[in-house]
């Protein structure tokens, strides 16, 4: 503590962080660590239990497996709407970019009513969809399908302003060295938009991994086959089964702050990459 | 940013292909999804859809909806300021590790953040029994949404001031100060209009978050019509009773929402990157 704080003369530093500190506990550490005080009254055997339990381990391969999935699909489609924003000049691009950012305002039950409307075999888009014999509402894919509207906004907002920063002179040096476009995407472009691309996804797999909202209509929930984490998570808890709900919980919670960190870290990089390059 | 330069830009009719792809696959994934809310609520007509805002439990669903921002919002926004105030302002050990703190909420599913709230105040919570005893019920109840809320927006004000406030350095607070400025008088003539739009976008996302969070409040609720359903719990109350009208009209309402923050975002966004060029930060786009 005995740092040169004294050289600050603005006022108000132990009432903010103060307040901010009491607060914080308050309202996210305290609840937070109860959650982990509760599971630790859980023995190995009942975790054993819980966790291997058939219906929980296919929840989080399908958890796993979608937001993985989905996020790959985010990776090459956010990717090219970051770079169509950026780049080219169009008719209706402006607003096209802010409604980019309509998966974050859009409250997660609606769009969950949405997708599985438009994707159920009445829908506009399953209706033409189960004719070619492809089912998305109700099974796996639909997951999936929420799970990329969820991510979106993710993958492009992080890619977006990377691309904006780049500078322009050393793709002009490279096409007057004789290089060609996709030459210059391959080799000067795409890796310097490589490591925000990573920290997207994984921003958008962690959001993933943990949204419920948006997954619960058009999913079916069906036990074993279309069942993510929260989901059993909720119906452990309507089945007053708080053990097994806190268990599984604990284990999302551990998973969210490692992701967490990996993304601190990869943002960490992107920007010791960005900066390098200028 | 300026494709006049064709010498380093792709063919002209690659643009118009990757233009095509982008637009149609925005088209499919964002429109369609959003015509269709407004299809389902206009389906039997308009006069189906407005007589269908005269369902009591639908009103009490709005009125709810608005207590919990008109609650949430505010105490966020406080704690907002100070935090971002506390850290771009002064220096102090363990600055970083706070501000991850700060973050914790996004990285938490939102049925675990209602989880949290249900282990500590719920019948075999912490707090249970004594609340019990002295007949104050905050799950299932007013309090226990009130809660989820605040903790799912918490990070949000926080998290668009605290950049700005870094950028903006603390010269001119110091300048006021050494001038005989008192704390209360820097913030308001020096610092708040400074970080204004900032505010502005931090509470138009807090509150659009408050209004539209679904799991946390869902896992908190107990769903006990015309009680404890806000308006999204509304929707999927209605849509599970196959009220396909009803639920896409109380869904419309919270596109109308959802539009009018895009709307407000944009222009706010606009005015924050103007403040940041001035201060001669970077421009980003979140």
């Amino acid at each position: 503590m005995a740092r040169k704080r004294a050289a600050s003369v603005i006022p108000g530093f132990g009432l903010t962080l103060g307040y901010t500190l009491l607060y914080l506990g308050l309202v996210v550490l305290i609840p937070l660590s109860a959650t982990f005080v509760k599971a630790a009254h859980i023995t190995w055997p009942q975790l054993h239990d819980i966790l291997l339990d058939p219906q929980v381990l296919a929840a989080f391969r399908l958890s796993f497996t979608a937001s993985a999935g989905a996020a790959l699909v985010n990776g090459v489609f956010g990717l090219l709407v970051a770079w169509v924003l950026v780049r080219y000049q169009f008719p209706g691009r402006g607003f096209l970019d802010s409604m980019v950012d309509l998966p974050f305002a859009l409250p997660t039950a609606v769009a969950g009513i949405a997708l599985c409307t438009v994707y159920a075999e009445t829908g506009w888009i399953g209706g033409p969809l189960s004719k070619l014999g492809i089912k998305v509402a109700y099974t796996q894919f639909g997951v999936i399908v929420a799970l990329i509207f969820i991510g979106l906004p993710f993958v492009v907002r992080t890619v977006q302003p990377v691309l904006e920063d780049l500078d322009k002179e050393v793709e002009e040096a490279a096409t007057s060295l004789g290089a060609n476009r996709w030459q210059i995407f391959r080799r000067l472009i795409f890796p310097a938009v490589l490591p925000s691309l990573f920290t997207g996804l994984s921003l958008a797999f962690a959001r993933a991994l943990g949204e419920y909202g948006s997954v619960i209509f058009i999913s079916g929930n069906m036990p074993m086959k279309t069942e993510i984490v929260p989901l059993i998570i909720v119906s452990k808890l309507e089945q007053y089964d708080y053990v097994g709900a806190t268990a599984v919980a604990c284990i999302m919670l551990v998973l969210s702050f490692a992701l967490l960190l990996i993304i601190n870290m990869m943002q960490r990089w992107a920007g010791a990459r960005t900066r390098g390059g200028h | 940013m300026d494709s006049k330069q064709a010498a380093v830009s792709e063919p002209r009719w690659l643009q118009w292909v990757l233009i095509a792809a982008a637009v149609g696959f925005l088209f499919l994934l964002l429109f369609v999804p959003l015509i269709t809310v407004f299809a389902g609520a206009l389906d039997q007509g308009i006069k189906a859809y407005l007589h269908s805002f005269a369902d009591p439990d639908t009103l009490f669903a709005i009125r709810l909806t608005l207590l919990i921002a008109v609650i949430a919002v505010p105490l966020n926004l406080t704690f907002g300021v100070a935090a971002s105030w506390a850290i771009a302002k002064f220096d102090f050990p363990g600055k970083q590790l706070l501000t991850t703190l700060i973050d914790l909420p996004f990285a938490v599913s939102p049925v675990v953040s209602g989880l949290i709230f249900v282990l500590l105040f719920g019948k075999n919570g912490w707090f249970g029994p004594w609340l019990q005893a002295h007949d104050i019920k905050i799950i299932f109840a007013v309090p226990g949404i009130v809660l989820a809320t605040i903790f799912i927006t918490f990070p949000m004000v926080a998290r668009e001031l605290i950049p700005l406030m870094e950028e903006q350095g603390k010269e001119e607070e110091e300048a006021a100060r050494t001038l005989g400025a008192n704390g209360w008088r820097i913030f308001w003539h020096v610092t708040l209009p400074n970080i204004k739009w900032g505010v502005l976008y931090g509470v138009i996302l807090t509150n659009a978050r408050a209004m539209g969070e679904f799991g946390a409040v869902s896992v908190v609720s107990g769903h006990i019509r015309g009680l404890t359903t806000t308006l999204p719990l509304q929707v999927e109350i209605l849509y599970n009773d196959y009220s396909y009208v009803q639920a896409f009209a109380a869904a419309s309402l919270l596109c109308f929402l959802a539009l009018i923050t895009l709307a407000a975002k944009a222009i706010v966004q606009k005015r924050v990157d103007r403040a940041r060029k001035n201060a001669g930060g970077p421009v980003s786009g979140t």
